[in-house]
């Protein structure tokens, strides 16, 4: 709490005279305290203790961290994480960077793709895994349906194919929300740049390169930041496409914590990989804010 | 600290207004959340504040007949009503451990027996039935009953029906193809060869769901070692894996899954849908090793290829100089009630009176009966005869009554950590990612 409030307590004190007043700030300080910090406080505490869920916590000290960071199939499970991360962005981000260009253009007919590409983003990522595992089933799916053998393979079930069929499903399910971003940023570039460029003779690849992409700059570091953030809580697609398996081809982190907490019943552990997702959560967000220079955020336009 | 006081001192009156403000919410916060824990929905602990009692159990083809039986008390005993409620099976194992942990445990706890039914005695969760259960348990098969006992005491009861594992067979695909159901595992190898080459897959397993896979370790375990191999890993017995029947059982089950035993996308087979069912009755497999509940499912899923008379039951291969006795079984012998030591005195008794009168009486016996379960009392023969489904469940009865030992599924019988770690590795063994020299060394290191 302290170290929060104490380093903004100058810029409090000259807002209270102009701006809103920092009541206004009570009720969601109430909210994060009571439902973030708080159960956060608390599984810190549990990551040094040994439970299972029944009877009385025990004190274990650092032995649940000492656990993690020493077994095999935790540390498969970050490196999986670290590979879901970098794979999903690089498929994730050209995608929408290209189709939330495309769909910036003024013609009738990208409204209508637009919707058609937006429809993902409606389902919830239950619905999508659910949805996915039956058509990607091997025997009744869609190889069945339109008799193309080519579509029955073992895709969940293989350990080679499993963990890039999630990589797909993640990017077609979260695809449609970067390339809106994209669409917005691209649609604020103001066309007198696209003039001067067809001006100079630029063609379309280097109008991309030379004006699109340095202008929407704060975009890619919005866009960027939640992907890779949001990589690290691709437990619902998981969970319900694939559960972790075949074997732990594909138990990330977030899901091996659950699979630990809540199937295993070893709260400790658990509890202690939880803490490091917030860590590796905060240290990425942190990171990205400070290589865009959030702090010096200046309007895209400027020298527009 | 000291910064803090010295900023303190120099707080202006709305800040400090402002500090004990928040300070104040930040502890009525979890006062206010933990009394929203104290009235939990089915009258947690036992209590709905009119003498009755609780009971939380599962969905599914069971569901039905518990909700005659709680009906049928609900009936007679209006001073005391049952307050059901029913869960998904893998939410409710996740569910019911936390509540019994919590103290918030319905009366009835629907269990297993096994690992965790250890754990609650053990953690003084639920409270010792012996004594208290006598009309019950003189209805219940002994050797069924037995599974709900602790440390020689009775904590647990049987309360459904009898679930084998039995071999399914497409007999339209063995006409078809003219051969016989396996009894032997030379045998099944061959018939495996046999479908193969008409391009049918000989065994459906739901890989995905990894659980179905522990019907193929316990069967062959059991064939091979007798039920003493994994006796011993259940009572944590040092390098209890290294058992060689563990080994050769593993081994066995790469050699069929190499033979194409299994087709080649059975790890995509999900169990939830009864799609390795679906696969045995739209004829893309020739035979399935599921539990007797998956009988009910082939009824209701394909009814005209029921009709026809296409299903048919055969017992595991025997293996050729194996220790077990061939008509051991496994599969579960029963789910089991357990009651909540949260629970008043009151509503514990109001369930000792339930369980004597109600579970498993002659109506509840009806109907598992009518619903193709297998009654897990003793004394059902004529009912059965009597049933549209008497061949199978004659069938399964006497499996289960002739069984010289009844194995409880081992991700049940075991703790829930060392089952996870035996899914995970069972499922890789079925991948051919590990060796059984790996798995049995990665088993033994959960073993305390």
């Amino acid at each position: 709490m302290s170290s929060t409030t104490v380093p903004s307590r100058p810029r409090q004190r000259r807002r209270t005279s102009t701006g809103p007043s920092t009541w206004m700030l009570a009720p969601a300080l109430i909210f994060f305290t009571v439902f973030a910090l708080i159960p956060l406080l608390g599984v810190a505490v549990l990551s040094l203790m040994n439970w299972d869920g029944l009877g009385t916590p025990t004190f274990a000290g650092f032995a649940n961290w000492r656990t993690v960071f020493s077994d095999p199939v935790t540390l498969h499970a970050m490196w999986l994480t670290f590979a879901m991360t970098v794979l999903t962005y690089i498929t994730q981000a050209p995608i929408s960077i290209l189709l939330g260009v495309f769909m910036a253009g003024n013609e009738k007919y990208r409204a209508v793709y637009s919707v058609l590409y937006f429809l993902p983003l409606l389902f919830s990522a239950a619905a999508v895994g659910i949805a996915f595992k039956a058509l990607l089933d091997p025997n009744f799916g869609l190889s069945n349906a339109f008799n193309i053998p080519l579509l029955s393979q073992d895709w969940l079930g293989s350990t080679d194919l499993v963990f890039y069929v999630l990589i797909f499903v993640i990017a077609w399910c979260f695809v449609p929300f970067h390339s809106l971003l994209y669409q917005a940023g691209v649609k604020q570039i103001p066309t007198s740049m696209y003039e001067a460029a067809m001006l100079d003779g630029a063609g379309r690849v280097r109008t991309f390169f030379s004006v699109t992409l340095p202008q929407i700059k704060y975009t890619v570091i919005t866009s960027s930041t939640l992907m890779i953030v949001g990589s690290l809580t691709y437990f619902d697609l998981v969970f319900v496409m694939t559960n972790g398996g075949p074997g732990n081809a594909t138990r990330i982190l977030p899901l091996d914590m659950y699979l630990t907490g809540f199937r295993s019943y070893q709260m400790g552990p658990a509890s202690a990989i939880a803490v490091i997702l917030v860590v590796v959560g905060l240290v990425i967000s942190l990171l990205l804010n400070r290589l865009s220079g959030s702090d010096k955020m200046e309007s895209q336009q400027e020298g527009a | 600290m000291s910064f803090q006081q010295h900023q303190n001192r120099r707080t202006s009156r709305p800040r400090r207004l402002r500090r004990t403000v928040l300070a104040s919410a930040a502890l009525i916060a979890p006062l206010a959340l933990s009394a929203c824990g104290g009235a939990q929905p089915g009258g947690a602990g036992g209590d709905n504040g009119e003498g009755g009692f609780s009971a939380w159990t599962l969905t599914g083809s069971q569901q039905d007949a518990f909700q005659a039986s709680f009906d049928a008390w609900n009936e007679a005993n209006p001073e005391q009503q049952i307050s059901s409620e029913f869960f998904a099976n893998d939410a409710y194992k996740e569910k019911i451990r936390t509540a019994v942990g919590a103290g918030n445990a319905p009366t009835l706890i629907f269990n297993w027996s096994g690992g965790t039914l250890a754990d609650y005695v053990a953690n003084g969760n639920v409270v010792d039935l012996t004594g208290h259960v006598d009309d019950l348990e003189e209805r219940a098969i002994e050797a069924i009953e037995k599974g709900g006992e602790v440390d020689g005491k009775q904590y647990a009861v049987p309360n459904n029906s009898t679930q084998p594992v039995v071999l399914y067979i497409n007999e339209k695909l063995f006409d078809q193809v003219g051969v016989e159901p396996p009894t032997t595992w030379e045998e099944t190898l061959e018939v495996v060869e046999a479908f193969k080459a008409e391009g049918i897959t000989p065994f459906a397993v739901a890989g995905q769901s990894q659980w179905p896979y522990l019907m193929w370790i316990q069967y062959l375990t059991d064939r091979i070692g007798g039920p003493e191999v994994f006796n011993a890993i259940a009572n944590n017995e040092p390098d209890a894996w290294s058992h060689p029947a563990v080994a050769e059982a593993l081994t066995k089950i790469q050699e069929l899954v190499d033979a194409g035993g299994f087709g080649d996308s059975f790890g995509s087979v999900v169990a939830d849908a009864n799609a390795d069912a679906a696969l045995v009755h739209t004829d893309k497999a020739a035979m399935l090793l599921q539990g007797s509940w998956v009988y009910a499912g082939f009824k209701a899923d394909a009814p005209e290829w029921y009709e026809e008379g296409n299903l048919g039951f055969a017992p595991f291969p025997t293996i050729a100089g194996g220790a077990g006795d061939p008509a051991n079984i496994v599969g579960n012998p029963a789910n089991f009630w357990a009651v909540s030591a949260d629970a008043s005195e009151e509503a514990q008794q109001a369930a000792f009176d339930y369980l004597n009168e109600y579970t498993l009486n002659e109506e509840s016996i009806d109907e598992f009966i009518s619903l193709g379960l297998v009654p897990s009392t003793d004394g059902a023969e004529e009912a059965i005869a009597a049933s549209e489904d008497a061949d199978f469940l004659e069938y399964a009865y006497s499996m289960v009554q002739d069984a010289p030992n009844f194995q409880l599924s081992w991700d049940q019988a075991l703790a829930p950590d060392q089952a996870q770690e035996l899914l995970t590795n069972l499922s890789q063994i079925f991948q051919g990612s590990i060796t059984p020299d790996q798995f049995v060394e990665n088993m033994n290191a959960t073993i305390k």
